[in-house]
């Protein structure tokens, strides 16, 4: 049997539409346990990054360094260091979350920042705009493009990986993978795997309304013709 | 530089993606063992050593032998034990420690790339040998495996020392609710949470198990870990009041743990018998290996994994301490 038709079996079978850890209860744990820590990462790492990015210089090298490097902890280590030391709190699981996040967030805001033309920012401050609203007004908007793909990749990074919520007993779509492969059933394995993906894919789709929404429409009409 | 930066996030998101693929992989090959392990991160890291065809195998024709071991402290201290006894008495030995779990080493020892490795009579029976045995006593569990092991394969005799499941609550736990035995539980299981690995909630000897063996109803089940860090913060901060702790786990020592008795077999023997290569065993061989089986108790092997998972001692100084304290070293 195929990964496709194991998850199609499974997705397909009513039983696991119901009842108790059924697949509409663990989706919306896992987008809670997804959401959360997008939030916080991007409260954290959105103004962090563009601040860094708006004073330049070689402090944007420095940071942009640390924050590839910090993405080499590993999520599931530190889950598991957490759930030894803090119990089983909300902050177990939120912590390693954000740490995963906040690197992409943190990198292209501030490389989306650090990028606007100097000529603009040169006019921006020719017509009188306080740094607040240069930043605010200017750089943040020129920079949006960035924002997005920043918060897009941390956005994809945590849907996968909060499957890993499961690793201490909590629910989400990582229940259904770890169980699975705990008691040998591949149904549930590749049926969780699946839908974790369809929803990354449903992550994408809703980040490019986003953007369609957010990115001002000369930007877009720019990057078109570019 | 937008393009660089863009570029650069897509190239990391398809290593992660890539990674993301390859522990998939790796971890389910390691979590279908069902062997005991005290130490549950340890074993994806091993899998990848597949059994190479090696043209030197089958050492035995030389006079030595080599002693494997799978990818858990326990395992590995008594693979030095059985390696140091051996040598004591004059036999070459070699050691091959950390192969893999069940399904990386298994096939070697068939073969006889190893000759001898510390196995546990009921998970070889129930996982590898004859799925769908039942024995449960010890004596049950060796006659199915004499009946049952493939021609090249043997075992000695087992030692009383058993790294098995169990139903393990705190020291608190048992002293509330006057807890000996699993039995002691059936007034008050619908009031607790019982946790255990993923594959305790429909495992023949987990939950259903306890439910036809012994009565019991638990108010819910929490998925844990292999009687790992997580399970035993579980019980240490109260989310569980009852969990399925391997019953060689040094915490159960430190973390003052009580291991319910199972008077009625719910949980099949799990003592430490040696797995022997058919064509490398010697009288030598037997006799010694069967000399330590008589000295090895379930405390004694508690303490060893206390040196060497706890207090962190080396493997090879922690057996030979062992050895020479029972006068077989």
């Amino acid at each position: 049997m195929s990964f496709f038709s194991y998850a199609w079996d499974w997705v397909t079978t009513s039983a696991n539409w119901h009842g108790n850890d059924s697949i509409p209860q663990q989706l919306l744990a896992h987008i809670g346990y997804s959401v959360l820590p997008l939030l916080v990462a991007a409260l954290i790492a959105v103004p962090a990054g563009v601040a860094i990015g708006h004073r330049g210089g070689k402090i944007t090298i420095v940071v942009v360094n640390i924050a590839n490097a910090w993405r080499s902890i590993p999520t599931l280590g530190l889950l598991i260091l957490l759930a030894v030391f803090l119990g089983f709190s909300t902050l177990t699981w939120l912590l390693p979350l954000v740490v995963l996040a906040i690197p992409p967030i943190l990198v292209n805001a501030c490389a989306g920042v650090a990028g606007v033309d100097p000529d603009v920012r040169d006019a921006a401050k020719g017509v009188g705009m306080t740094t607040w609203q240069q930043v605010v007004q200017v750089e943040v908007p020129m920079a949006m493009p960035l924002i997005l793909v920043g918060l897009r990749t941390a956005a994809i990074f945590v849907v996968a990986t909060s499957t890993i919520a499961a690793y201490i007993g909590l629910g989400g779509l990582g229940r259904f993978i770890i169980d699975g492969l705990a008691s040998e059933q591949y149904g549930p394995v590749a049926g969780g795997a699946l839908l974790v993906v369809i929803l990354a894919i449903i992550v994408l789709a809703l980040f490019a309304g986003l953007s369609r929404l957010v990115v001002p429409a000369g930007l877009r009409k720019q990057a078109k013709t570019e | 530089m937008t393009i660089r930066i863009t570029a650069t996030s897509g190239i990391a998101a398809l290593a992660v993606a890539g990674l993301a693929a390859v522990t998939a992989c790796s971890s389910s090959t390691s979590s279908t063992a069902a062997s005991p392990t005290t130490s549950a991160a340890t074993s994806a890291s091993a899998s990848a050593t597949s059994a190479s065809s090696n043209p030197l195998s089958g050492g035995s024709s030389s006079g030595s032998v080599v002693v494997g071991s799978a990818n858990f402290p326990e395992n590995e201290v008594l693979a030095e034990v059985y390696a140091l006894a051996l040598q004591a008495k004059g036999v070459k030995v070699t050691t091959k420690l950390n192969i893999g779990a069940r399904e990386a080493y298994y096939p070697q020892i068939e073969k006889g790339t190893i000759s001898i490795i510390p196995e546990y009579n009921g998970t070889l029976l129930s996982v590898e040998v004859d799925k769908s045995n039942t024995a449960k006593t010890t004596a049950a569990v060796d006659a199915a495996l004499a009946a049952k092991l493939p021609s090249t394969l043997t075992v000695l005799n087992p030692a009383s020392a058993q790294d098995s499941d169990s139903v393990t609550v705190t020291q608190a736990t048992a002293a509330k609710y006057h807890l000996k035995s699993i039995a002691d539980l059936a007034p008050y299981a619908s009031q607790l949470v019982i946790g255990g690995p993923p594959e305790f909630k429909t495992r023949v000897d987990g939950l259903v198990g306890l439910k036809s063996t012994y009565g019991l109803t638990f108010k819910s089940f929490d998925p844990l870990d292999e009687s790992g860090p997580i399970t035993l913060a579980a019980l240490a901060s109260g989310k569980v009041a009852a969990a399925d702790v391997f019953t060689t786990t040094p915490q159960i020592i430190s973390d003052k743990l009580v291991s319910l008795t199972d008077p009625k077999f719910n949980f099949a023997a799990q003592n430490v018998i040696p797995l022997v290569y058919k064509p490398a065993l010697t009288s030598t061989i037997s006799d010694t290996l069967n000399a330590v089986s008589a000295k090895l108790t379930t405390s004694a092997l508690l303490a060893l994994d206390v040196k060497v998972i706890t207090d962190k001692e080396n493997y090879t100084t922690a057996a030979q301490e062992w050895l020479q304290s029972v006068g077989l070293g």
